[in-house]
Parts: structure tokens; C-alpha cells; sequence
């Protein structure tokens, strides 16, 4: 008779699920948490263990390199709930055999287990095998030999391990929020989520219940209890971008919880605590903003702690026909372009801009090019680079109308974000639909 | 011979419940007696799932019923019904226990889209109230594709089977 594990720290699941499969005639127990899971695994092998991803104490993912380890011919599979995928992802890739989204659709699970039960012959046959698909390389989304970026990895390989707030510096588009990732997924909290806010992108009434969540009723429109990104990143990190834009009252709100974890929601009573780490970024200079009175000297200070210098794409000598290709590749297999190769001349040009808007411009570069290229080669003329520094800085004399200055200024602060509206709105402080317009109106380019 | 007490929880379509009380007498050593009990599934309804939570509902049905030594409760309601894990179950027994219940929501072609078809209906709900029923007898999931206790999660797989027992699962229900 076939075995199954259930491993669930909510009872209701593992009395749904033993029933389920006691229908069945299936063995069938259950563990509340990873610990109990192995002591069961000790006493007796299981054919299946169906494991939730999150569980309080030892999670799906450290249950699952365990049972690899130590019972290599059970077959897991993880349950997740619908905020979990990208760890369940992460799942197979460590060798779970598959997943499935909680509440399952009966076809599903009973064909799944079915499946795993054949394949679970076939693995007792041959271990080791599976157990060399499961590599992943740490770094992979960044691109990078030359001195500036590496030093960059060799910090955020030393401070992963910590967990102490670090501070990410650079300029627009340098690739900051991966740099958070990078330090999210080598550190001890990585089966766990990285919970980013977009600091400048709300009016602080909106943010206030973007981070503490909110009760029924707290507010018109709050038809629901929502949870909010603080007790989101439990046991996670806290990714708080573009921290420079924050306003003064929410530095206070925020300052007020790092102190101690401890918070309420909007509307709500019980103060709630939670466990996590913080990540901040920003393009700005916050010493600077401290000295002009903007951002708070004790909020600095309690971010300040390690910082990572990220450096800006014209400091990264060699780096940019290795991020050309690495794009070249990704986004034509994104838009199923067929491209393979950048001519000479384009990657001259290339290498020779300056690249205000960094990383990001490079990408929105290219990914222009396939729009407008002909596989499977990009051509110089395929770049939408102009003469070297010609992206209007200074007014050219006589432009001093209104309407030619916001032209002027609207253009530079596109480039200074390479192109993007959303974070060119918001530094314009003007929303996404009128920059839009204003870039059809004087005919502006992006990117 | 025990009793089954066939509990419909609402109004049910014309005919079926003389079909399921003999598809069941047929095959099971059961006397089927209907019973009207005072269960209102709308005490097991889920507002979050829209759908009736089916093990509070067979737990209902039983404390209700309060079924003699060997006598089995069958409650039919219209409601989708749900255990927690799952998007939905056509029904739920407790395996060598008295209760068990089926839905009809998801037997109704109308559920997929197509048009009314009483008489597939009424094979659909024999089919599940024999297997939901067998359940009670401590009958598992049988590998014979004829057999009522083969497991079906689409309807598809309950048109397959057949309203009956295999030769195996009949020997075991004795
Ligand atoms: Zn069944
Ligand atoms: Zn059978």
C-alpha cells in the first residue's frame, strides 16, 4: 500500500488530506513541522511526503534538502500557497519532484500522486542521477567581470551571511534591486521572501497602510484586513527602495519600527511583531539630505550600518559588451526574436557611451534594437545612441519659453532614468498618464 | 437488514431519489428509508469559498440522524461542497463510519455549460451515492474501471464507471 507524509502545521489540512487519501487506502500520517517530519522519516520510510512550503520553525525547503539528504527515494512534493510560487520554483530546482498550488483541484492531486508513485520506483532505482539537476548559480542575473562589479559581490557575499541593514548606493539604474536580491538569496533568510516598497511611488496615506497593513474598516474602501509589508517580510528581508524619497512622516513611522519590530496595522489594536531584515537603496546622497535638514539623522544612521557601493555602468570598464549579450540573449528569448550577434560598429558605439541611465538604458537600448532590428544581427543604425553627449544638458540659447524648459527638463530626467515613465513620473512628480502626454506633445525620446 | 436513511437536503429533481434508493438496494445489503431531517446546510457555508465545508455537514447529518447499530446516513444536496484543501469534492464518507453525502452541483451538465440532461443526471447521482455509500462499508478506491468505487475527480471519470460493484469490492462489502 502506498505512504504519504503530510507535513502541515495547520490541522485542518492534515485532517483534509488524511481523509483524502485514506479514501484511497493510502498509509497516511501527518507532522505538524519539519521536526516532527524527520523524527517520522526516522521511524519508517514514506513512498510521498506532501510538504507545505511555509511552516513556523524549519520551512518546506530546509524539510526538503533534509529528506534528500537523509531519505533520498521519498518523493516530495511542495504545497504552496498562492504568494509562494517563486519558491516553490526555487523547490524544484532543489530537487522537489513537483508542486501544487493550495486549494488543489482533486484531478489534479490524485493524477500528481499518481505520477509520483511511478515515478517514485523509477527514483529508488536511481538516485543519483536526479540529484545533480539541482544547481544554481548564486549570481546569475548579474553580469559582470571587471574590478567595480566584483568588488560589489565580494561585499555582498560578506554581509549575506549577517544580518545587519545594509544600505545599497548607486546611481538610477545600476541594478540596485538585484544587488538586494543577491544579498536576500545568499543569506539565511533566503527560503523566505524579499518584500520590496517602492518608497517614492505612494502619497504617505497609501504608504502608511502599505506597510502596517490595515483592519476592516479602518479607512472608507477597506473592505478587508490586509496584511502589509512588514509583516509580509516576516522572516524575510524588507526591501525599502528608494528610501531618499520617503517623507518626513513616514521616516518617523519607519524609524519608530526598526527600533523594535513592532507595529500595528491601521485601524487595529494588537501590536504586532515581526522578524525581518532591511535592505535599503537609493540614487541620492543621503549625507547630504541629512546636512540639508530632508532626511532624518537618526534614520540614516540606524540604515547606515554596511553599505554597498554599486558602481555606475561608465565605471565598469569591459562590463558593457558582456551585459550587451547577456540582454542580447534574455530578451530575445523573451520576444522570440531570433538575434544572435551585435555588429562591430554597434558595439563600438556601445562601448563608447557614457550610459547616464546605466544598466537599465543598456537594456532599454537593446531591447529597442530587436523592436527595430532584422535578425539575426544588430546594426549600429539599429540604436537609438546619438552623437555621444548630445542628450541635451545645457539649453541651447534661446530656449527659455516654459514650454521649451519643461521640454528640456522632462527629456533630461527620462535619460537620467533611462527611459523609464514610471520612475521619470515620479521624480517629475507628475503622474504617469500626463508624462506620457508630454512626451507625445513635444515628441521626446525614451531611452 | 440495516438501514440507509436517504436525506435530501433540499428539493431534488423528479425521479431521483426513487433511482438512487434502488441503484443502492441493488447492489448494497441496505434498506433505504427516507428521511426528512432538519439539516440546513447553509450552517456549513463558507463565505469565503462560497462552497458547504462537507465533513461539518456529514458530522451534522449523523448527530442529527443519530443512526442506529449497522444503519448508514446518505444526505444529497444541491451545494458545491469543499474540504478545505481541495477546490471542491463531489462528496465525502467516513471510511467504515455511518455518514456520507454527495452533491449534485457538479453531476449537472449545466455546470459545464451544456444543456439539461435528466436522465444523465440521475445515472451520475446513483453512481456517486453508491460510492460515497460504499465508503461507509470501509470500501478504499479500486483500480477496476467499471467499478463504482473507482475514484472520479471530473465528471468524465463518473460517466465511466458503472453503477455497480466489482466482484472484489462486493466480496469485501460481504
Ligand atoms: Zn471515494
Ligand atoms: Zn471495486
Amino acid at each position: 500500500m502506498p505512504s504519504i507524509l503530510v507535513v502541515d502545521d495547520e490541522k485542518v489540512v492534515q485532517e483534509s488530506l488524511r481523509r483524502w487519501f485514506g479514501d484511497y487506502g493510502y498509509e497516511v500520517e501527518v507532522a505538524t513541522d519539519g521536526k516532527e517530519a524527520l523524527a517520522r522519516l526516522v521511524e519508517r520510510s514514506f513512498d510521498i511526503m506532501l510538504a507545505d512550503i511555509r511552516m513556523p520553525g524549519m520551512d518546506g525547503l530546509e524539510l526538503l534538502d533534509r529528506v534528500k539528504e537523509g531519505a533520498p527515494t521519498t518523493v516530495v512534493i511542495i504545497m504552496t500557497g498562492y504568494a509562494t510560487v517563486d519558491y516553490a520554483v526555487r523547490a524544484l530546482k532543489r530537487g522537489a519532484w513537483d508542486f501544487v498550488k493550495k486549494p488543489f483541484d482533486p484531478d489534479d492531486l490524485s493524477r500528481l500522486v499518481e505520477k509520483a508513485l511511478e515515478h517514485r520506483g523509477l527514483v529508488a532505482e536511481n538516485i543519483q542521477l536526479k540529484q545533480s539537476l539541482a544547481e544554481v548559480s548564486d549570481f546569475g542575473d548579474i553580469v559582470g567581470e571587471s574590478s567595480g562589479i566584483k568588488k560589489t559581490l565580494e561585499l555582498v557575499r560578506t554581509v549575506a551571511s549577517t544580518d545587519s541593514t545594509v544600505l545599497i548606493l548607486g546611481e538610477s539604474g545600476t541594478g540596485k534591486e538585484l544587488i538586494a536580491r543577491a544579498v536576500h538569496a545568499a543569506s539565511p533568510r533566503r527560503y523566505m521572501p524579499i518584500v520590496p516598497v517602492s518608497c517614492g511611488a505612494l502619497p504617505d496615506s497609501l504608504m502608511e497602510s502599505e506597510l502596517f497593513g490595515h483592519e476592516k474598516g479602518a479607512f472608507t474602501g477597506a473592505q478587508y484586513r490586509r496584511k502589509g509589508k512588514l509583516e509580509l517580510a516576516d522572516g524575510g528581508t524588507l526591501f525599502l527602495d528608494e528610501i531618499g524619497e520617503i517623507s518626513k512622516k513616514t521616516q518617523v513611522d519607519l524609524l519608530r519600527v526598526l527600533e523594535d519590530h513592532t507595529f500595528t496595522r491601521l485601524g487595529g489594536q494588537q501590536s504586532i511583531h515581526t522578524d525581518f531584515r532591511v535592505i535599503a537603496a537609493t540614487h541620492r546622497n543621503l549625507e547630504e539630505m541629512v546636512r540639508e535638514g530632508t532626511f532624518r539623522q537618526d534614520l540614516f544612521y540606524r540604515l547606515n550600518v554596511v553599505t554597498i557601493p554599486v558602481p555606475p555602468l561608465r565605471e565598469r570598464e569591459g562590463d558593457v559588451p558582456l551585459l550587451a549579450m547577456h540582454f542580447l540573449r534574455c530578451l530575445s528569448n523573451q520576444m522570440s526574436r531570433r538575434f544572435e550577434e551585435i555588429e562591430p560598429e554597434a558595439m563600438r558605439r556601445l562601448c563608447a557611451h557614457q550610459w547616464p541611465g546605466n544598466v537599465r538604458e543598456l537594456e532599454n537600448a537593446l531591447e529597442r534594437a530587436l523592436v527595430v532590428g532584422v535578425p539575426p544581427v544588430i546594426l549600429a543604425k539599429d540604436l537609438p545612441l546619438t552623437a555621444p553627449g548630445s542628450a541635451g544638458v545645457a539649453p541651447p540659447p534661446g530656449a527659455t519659453s516654459l514650454a521649451s524648459m519643461e521640454k528640456l527638463h522632462i527629456q533630461r530626467v527620462l535619460d537620467e532614468h533611462g527611459g523609464n515613465v514610471s520612475r521619470a513620473a515620479r521624480e517629475l512628480e507628475i503622474d504617469r498618464v500626463t508624462l506620457y502626454n508630454k512626451i507625445k506633445k513635444y515628441d521626446l525620446k525614451r531611452g | 437488514m440495516p438501514r440507509l436513511l436517504l436525506s435530501p437536503l433540499s428539493a431534488l429533481d423528479r425521479g431521483l431519489i426513487p433511482a438512487v434508493a434502488e441503484g443502492i438496494e441493488a447492489v448494497l445489503p441496505l434498506t433505504v428509508e427516507l428521511a426528512t431531517l432538519p439539516v440546513d446546510p447553509e450552517e456549513v457555508w463558507d463565505e469565503e469559498r462560497g462552497q458547504y465545508h462537507s465533513t461539518p455537514l456529514l458530522d451534522l447529518l449523523v448527530k442529527t440522524a443519530g443512526p442506529g447499530e449497522g444503519d448508514r446516513i446518505l444526505g444529497v444536496t444541491e451545494g458545491d461542497l469543499f474540504i478545505p484543501i481541495l477546490t471542491f469534492v463531489f462528496g465525502e464518507a467516513q471510511v467504515g463510519g455511518p455518514g456520507a453525502v454527495f452533491s449534485l452541483a457538479r453531476l449537472r451538465p449545466t455546470f459545464y455549460g451544456l444543456p439539461p440532461d435528466p436522465s444523465l443526471l440521475i445515472e451520475r447521482a446513483v453512481k456517486e451515492a453508491l460510492h460515497e455509500v460504499g465508503h461507509t462499508f470501509g470500501l478504499v478506491h479500486c483500480r477496476n474501471p467499471d467499478c463504482a468505487m473507482r475514484a472520479s475527480t471530473n465528471a468524465g471519470e463518473v460517466d465511466l464507471k458503472r453503477a455497480t460493484l466489482c466482484s472484489e469490492c462486493a466480496r469485501l462489502v460481504g
